[in-house]
């Protein structure tokens, strides 16, 4: 069952990502004894985006842990601690930052459990922030989650709505496995619909259909499936477009995008990341594999051209895809 | 039990015991890696033996450590099965790991032992990682991290230290300084004469201690466990000790003379000089001694006929450890991989 579906028969709340992603971390420290948050600033300040805002508050400094600005060390801690007992949720400020912190994460947290022979489990929650729009530019702004979703050992996800962040921010934290938590900062302010029941949880590996339609396929992640939707509604009448909240980047829910593509012919994946070698080219070749002969043109990609994000708005909104660009790709197809 | 009371002519025995132990297991890895028996490449522990020996020996069997990738010592300091270990590092499914990690990453989380690493400088940030469940659960325990003189260079030890030190988390570091950084002197990769200097920077204790002396190290490690354990924070000590052999199996040595070699083996042999010290002690006789050797050899000669014979993953065994919770991707391409029938052949 999607959260789309469950959204219908459960109560709501009607709240922001960035409220859906506190509450999420507030049931879970709430829930589980051993779940402990750590970070740079998310303590007293509640997190350089206010995302942990009011958890040291509820929960006290033994487990809302202000860390000193060492990402290789928390990156470290989170996977020793997970490895003996505790199930931290280590936040990597900005995803820019898992550079610094990359020998931990791709030698030891992506690696233990497989090397010790499947002799350890591994429930580490790292959560990050993607994307550019804020005029950071390139060393606050990237949107890298191809690197973890490429990288055997780890699991990514990467919410497009509020719901979604809430159920998967859960099923990451409960989760035996790495998880890579990816927050896109520009939709920190979109508010949608949230299941209230502290149970609510949205398996890691599901896409959501979050508007159908029959003439085109739009697999979207993160701020792309808002915009995606707009032109969903932008289009109506004319094109019938179908808007997919991708959710979990590794494991990907190749059924949910083969079925719809099955039913539209067209597919444009819309995803912030760099256009070569990744999640686009992941997408099209499990619809190309699954779905060859459902295709009935080529699949549309649309991301950042392989640059990095510039500082100036007017080179930022250059290189960042939007709506419009969604828009364009569905117009070249249909 | 790992831990080895100092104190009583029994626990003296046993840390000799271990100490042989480790040696006759790389004497006899190395030899086996040569005859092209054990794949991959084997780090011997030879000639670091006390260091090994001495830090376990002061720990509590739950105590975590993290290793290095000349991790075989610390592995049978903690008590782990050379059976099983020599059954990993001839890549068998009875080994440690299944055949997956072989010699520079034998685990055994249940013994504590949180793995030998091919990363140096990787296990200190996971011994505070241990250190922090510790504290946080309020558990009776201590993690204790060996490192290289090439590891305490590394960015990420600096970072583990003074996560540690600023929390007062219960770890122990110990530096083997065994003088070479690979193929590199360790005063050409230092600044400092003694590794424990940079203790200074966190405002943890740090000692330098000879680390061909097991004594020395086991009552250096006794009290930095118990300051650990008192919640006073960490220890920072190096061992100055010596690796007899390269830096692994077929390393020519070129940056070093043989005559210094011999001279560290002659003068200052950890065993040796700790075996003369019980005999003088009349704890010991040399017939013991020889009897004891005999011993450990066949015990380690049949864990080598035990891994030679033991069975070898079946290939499928590759895709299995990979996540607690399925990724079905695995097994898709797994699959998919072998669709037309083919097994692997001869000709790849």
């Amino acid at each position: 069952m999607t959260a789309h579906a469950e959204l219908e028969t459960e109560a709501t709340d009607r709240m922001t990502v960035r409220e859906a992603i506190n509450q999420a971390l507030r049931e879970e420290l709430e829930r589980d004894e051993d779940v402990f948050v750590m970070g740079e600033d998310v303590g007293v300040m509640g997190g350089v985006l206010g995302v942990t805002d009011g958890l040291l508050e509820e929960f006290g400094e033994k487990r809302i842990v202000d860390s000193p600005i060492s990402e290789a060390g928390l990156a470290g801690l989170g996977t020793g601690a997970a490895a003996t007992g505790t199930r931290p949720v280590i936040e990597i400020m900005f995803s820019d930052f898992l550079g610094v912190a990359a020998e931990q994460i791709i030698n030891q947290m992506a690696k233990m459990r497989y090397m010790f022979g499947g002799k350890i489990e591994m429930p580490v929650t790292v959560r990050t922030t993607e994307g550019g729009g804020m005029g950071a530019a390139s060393q606050h702004s990237g949107t890298i989650h191809t690197w973890i979703a490429h990288f055997p050992g780890l699991k990514a996800v990467a919410p497009g709505t509020p719901a979604a962040a809430k159920g998967l921010l859960k099923s990451s934290i409960r989760s035996n496995d790495p998880v890579f938590f990816f927050e896109n900062k520009m939709i920190y302010e979109d508010s949608g619909e949230v299941p209230v029941d502290e149970e609510f949880t949205i398996p890691i590996g599901e896409a959501s259909v979050e508007r159908t339609g029959d003439d085109v396929t739009v697999v979207a992640t993160q701020r792309l499936v808002g915009e995606s939707l707009g032109v969903a509604d932008d289009l109506e009448g004319d094109v019938d477009v179908e808007v997919i909240d991708l959710r979990s980047l590794y494991p990907l829910d190749t059924d949910t995008i083969v079925s719809s593509l099955e039913k539209t012919g067209r597919l444009v994946v819309a995803d912030e990341s760099p256009l070569s070698y990744g999640t686009h080219a992941e997408i099209a070749t499990r619809a190309m594999e699954e779905g060859f002969f459902s295709l009935d043109a080529p699949v549309q990609r649309v991301g950042t051209p392989d640059t990095h994000i510039p500082f100036s708005p007017p080179l930022e909104e250059e290189v960042l895809p939007s709506g419009a660009d969604v828009e364009n790709a569905i117009n070249r197809i249909v | 039990m790992v831990t080895i009371d100092m104190e009583q002519p029994e626990g003296r025995k046993e840390a000799l015991r271990r100490m042989l132990t480790i040696r006759l297991f790389d004497e006899t890895a190395e030899k086996r890696f040569l005859d092209g028996d054990i794949p991959g490449f084997v780090h011997p522990y030879i000639g670091e033996e006390a260091v090994a020996v001495g830090a376990i020996g002061a720990l509590e069997p739950d105590d975590y450590i993290t290793s290095t990738h000349r991790g075989h010592g610390h592995c049978l300091a903690k008590g782990l099965d050379p059976e099983r270990m020599m059954a990993e590092l001839y890549g068998k499914r009875e080994g440690y790991c299944k055949g997956k990690g072989g010699s520079m990453h034998i685990a055994d989380v249940d013994a504590g032992m949180l793995g030998a690493n091919g990363i140096v400088g990787a296990g200190p940030p996971l011994a505070t990682g241990a250190a922090f469940s510790i504290q946080y659960d309020d558990r009776d325990q201590v993690a204790l991290a060996f490192c290289g003189d090439g590891g305490i260079a590394q960015g990420q030890v600096h970072e583990a230290i003074n996560m540690a030190a600023t929390w007062d988390l219960p770890v122990v570091y110990v530096v083997e300084n065994n003088q070479y950084g690979e193929g590199t002197p360790v005063e050409k990769q230092h600044n400092v004469e003694n590794l424990s200097d940079t203790a200074h920077a966190y405002d943890i204790p740090g000692f330098t201690i000879d680390g061909m002396d097991v004594t020395a190290v086991y009552e250096a490690v006794a009290e930095a466990r118990d300051r650990a354990d008192a919640g006073d924070g960490p220890t920072l000590i190096e061992a100055k000790t010596y690796r007899y052999r390269g830096h692994f199996v077929g390393d020519e040595e070129e940056y070093r003379t043989d005559d210094e070699v011999e001279r560290w083996q002659r003068e200052d042999d950890p065993i040796e000089t700790f075996k003369q010290r019980l005999v003088d002690r009349d704890e010991l006789t040399d017939e013991e001694f020889e009897q004891l050797r005999e011993e450990i050899a066949t015990a380690v000669d049949e864990a080598v006929e035990h891994a030679r014979e033991a069975p070898t993953p079946e290939p499928d065994e590759a895709y299995e450890d990979m996540f607690a919770e399925p990724a079905p991707e695995i097994q898709h391409f797994a699959a998919q991989f072998r669709a037309d029938g083919g097994e692997r052949g001869d000709d790849r």
